[in-house]
């Protein structure tokens, strides 16, 4: 970070913009430089960086300093970087924001895409060297005794502060200096993660708006290629949750989530025959949702809403207090119909086969050959080979 | 003649106490009327809990399916509230059953008597039961506390007395 100097960011008469990108912050070497994101831009002649609020912080490098330089991939809550490795500070340098480094190479990180490109044209620039064909006035350097001075001292006083540490203090050094490490380490660790909640936020507009795409059918994908992706999108999340934060807390809260939740179980409702335990509602609602989980009491408020919404969807309890979540079209005498009808097909059922053979859970189909014997409808035999029912032949 | 069960004999869920109201009305209704078919073929007159238990009216090998001890007690209650069980003591472990009631008894042997033309004869309980001229009849080989009870019906409605005998009882119809 040593090679930059501070600039009035104003291109010189024979230098020309080749690109400009937004949103790069620099590293000093692996550290952050003291430094807010800003914008850097290619010349012919220069790289600079201007801080993108205050206009008056612009630093620059001509490009002669550069050595080599390379592209570092992005990670995980890591943006895609160009290492640039540089030559030893000119000696003439003008005052930049570093004195001095022990870093010979800086990183720019690209928090808004655009390395690619950017990579591109430095290269371009850096094998044509147009800067050697049209050298710009040479800055006029002021004071160059004083900074060569400047330079020389602390070079010197940087190989004083490396001095080995021995003894008891410079065991007490190095620990320090692990501890600063894990230290840093421990808050990156924590900054990543802080950083994938933002993203999440990303990926569901991303996945939203493909979605949207989809539905007006842009360009020609084939039917069974549509529903195949909208199954992804389905099982990754919803669109836009609701929360708290969103929607404020108590009735107006759980009205919006209760209408949210309507919209959501249809489609899985009707793949499961019109029902589901309230736990299985649970786990895929808060899949779905993904980061902004819900409390399985605010679940249980909103599916109470249902009714007083005129929602399609009804929450019911069964008298064993299992609870579940139906289709209002689910009406109680089909179910015991097919109750019915599947048991004397079979002659008998358990609650377990009868759940094979309706794909619900058991949980559930034993809750409708109850409803059904309660109707008298079936009755059972309980044995030691478990408890079975049978068409009410009495 | 072999005994003929009913079709809910060999149907599973017969032996497990239905918690349906109207079900298990029915149910009970059938095991009344198995079980008193059974002891009625079988000429039983009493009945224990235990040995109930095990004995084929309770307990189908076939389908591997048995009444419980507590369905036994609630079926044999039933029967009492109808009239045709009576509990022997009061831990419930015994019981005569009367698959006819005495006063079906007493019209039994009172009509085979009219039709016989003994009216205003006596007999002694031995000949009623065990006698040559009843064989054949239903009532015949009757026990003699079942026996007792039908004549006392009997003497109620006035058609018969029963008369104390030098060795044992007699009766004498009208």
């Amino acid at each position: 970070m040593d090679r930059f100097s501070w600039s009035n960011g104003l291109l010189e008469i024979n230098e020309t913009l080749v690109i400009q990108q937004r949103g790069v912050r620099l590293y000093d070497g692996d550290d952050k430089a003291k430094l807010d994101v800003g914008v850097v831009l290619l010349s012919t002649h220069r790289l600079i960086w201007r801080d993108i609020k205050n206009h008056e912080c612009c630093i620059s490098m001509p490009l002669s300093q550069i050595i080599f330089f390379e592209e570092q991939a992005a990670g995980i809550g890591k943006s895609a970087k160009i290492v640039i490795h540089l030559h030893p500070p000119l000696v003439n340098k003008e005052p930049g924001p570093y004195q001095h480094s022990k870093y010979s190479y800086i990183k720019l990180s690209f928090k808004e895409h655009g390395q690619i490109e950017f990579y591109r044209r430095l290269t371009e620039e850096m094998t044509q060297k147009r800067w050697e064909n049209t050298p710009v006035s040479q800055p006029i350097s002021t004071g160059t005794g004083y900074f060569t001075t400047y330079v020389l001292l602390s070079s010197v006083s940087m190989q004083g502060g490396r001095t080995r540490a021995v003894g008891i203090v410079g065991i007490e050094r190095k620990i320090e200096e692990k501890r600063k490490e894990t230290d840093k380490n421990i808050s990156e660790a924590f900054e990543d993660l802080s950083k994938l909640m933002v993203k999440a936020k990303e990926m569901v507009e991303v996945s939203r708006s493909i979605a949207n795409k989809i539905k007006d059918k842009q360009g020609d994908i084939t039917e069974d290629e549509t529903i195949r992706f909208k199954s992804y999108l389905l099982s990754m999340g919803i669109a836009n949750p609701v929360t708290r934060e969103t929607h404020g807390s108590g009735t107006h809260y759980h009205m919006q989530l209760a209408k949210q939740l309507g919209d959501m179980l249809q489609a899985p409702l009707e793949e499961r025959g019109g029902m589901m335990a309230l736990t299985e509602v649970y786990c895929l609602v808060n899949r779905a949702r993904g980061m902004e989980l819900l409390s399985p009491e605010d679940l249980v408020n909103a599916c109470k809403m249902f009714e007083s919404l005129k929602l399609p969807l009804r929450l019911r309890v069964f008298d064993s207090g299992v609870m579940v979540v139906q289709l209002q079209s689910h009406s109680e005498e089909e179910m015991i119909a097919s109750a019915l009808d599947n048991v004397s097909e079979k002659g008998s059922l358990t609650a377990e086969e009868f759940a094979k053979l309706l794909g619900l859970s058991v949980l559930l189909s034993k809750e409708r050959l109850l409803l059904a014997e309660k109707m008298g409808h079936l009755c059972r035999d309980d044995s030691v080979e478990g408890l079975r029912f049978y068409p009410n032949l009495f | 003649m072999s005994f003929e069960w009913p079709w809910q004999y060999n149907f599973p869920p017969f032996f497990t106490l239905q918690p349906n109201v109207d079900t298990r009305q029915k149910q009970l209704a059938a095991w009344c009327s198995l079980a008193l078919s059974y002891c009625r073929h079988h000429k039983l007159y009493t009945l224990d809990v235990m040995e109930a238990q095990e004995s084929p009216v309770f307990n189908n090998k076939k389908i591997e399916r048995k009444l419980s001890m507590e369905a036994i007690q609630v079926v044999f209650e039933e029967l009492r509230k109808k009239g045709n069980l009576e509990w022997l003591d009061k831990n419930k472990s015994r019981c005569l059953v009367m698959w006819r009631r005495p006063e079906e008894w007493g019209k039994l042997i009172y009509q085979w008597v009219s039709k016989n033309g003994m009216v205003n004869s006596v007999f002694t309980l031995y000949e009623l039961s065990s006698g040559d001229d009843t064989e054949g009849e239903e009532f015949h080989g009757l026990e003699e506390w079942m026996l007792m009870r039908s004549l006392q019906a009997l003497q109620t409605e006035g058609k018969a007395e029963i008369i104390t005998m030098d060795d044992g009882k007699g009766v004498k119809f009208f």
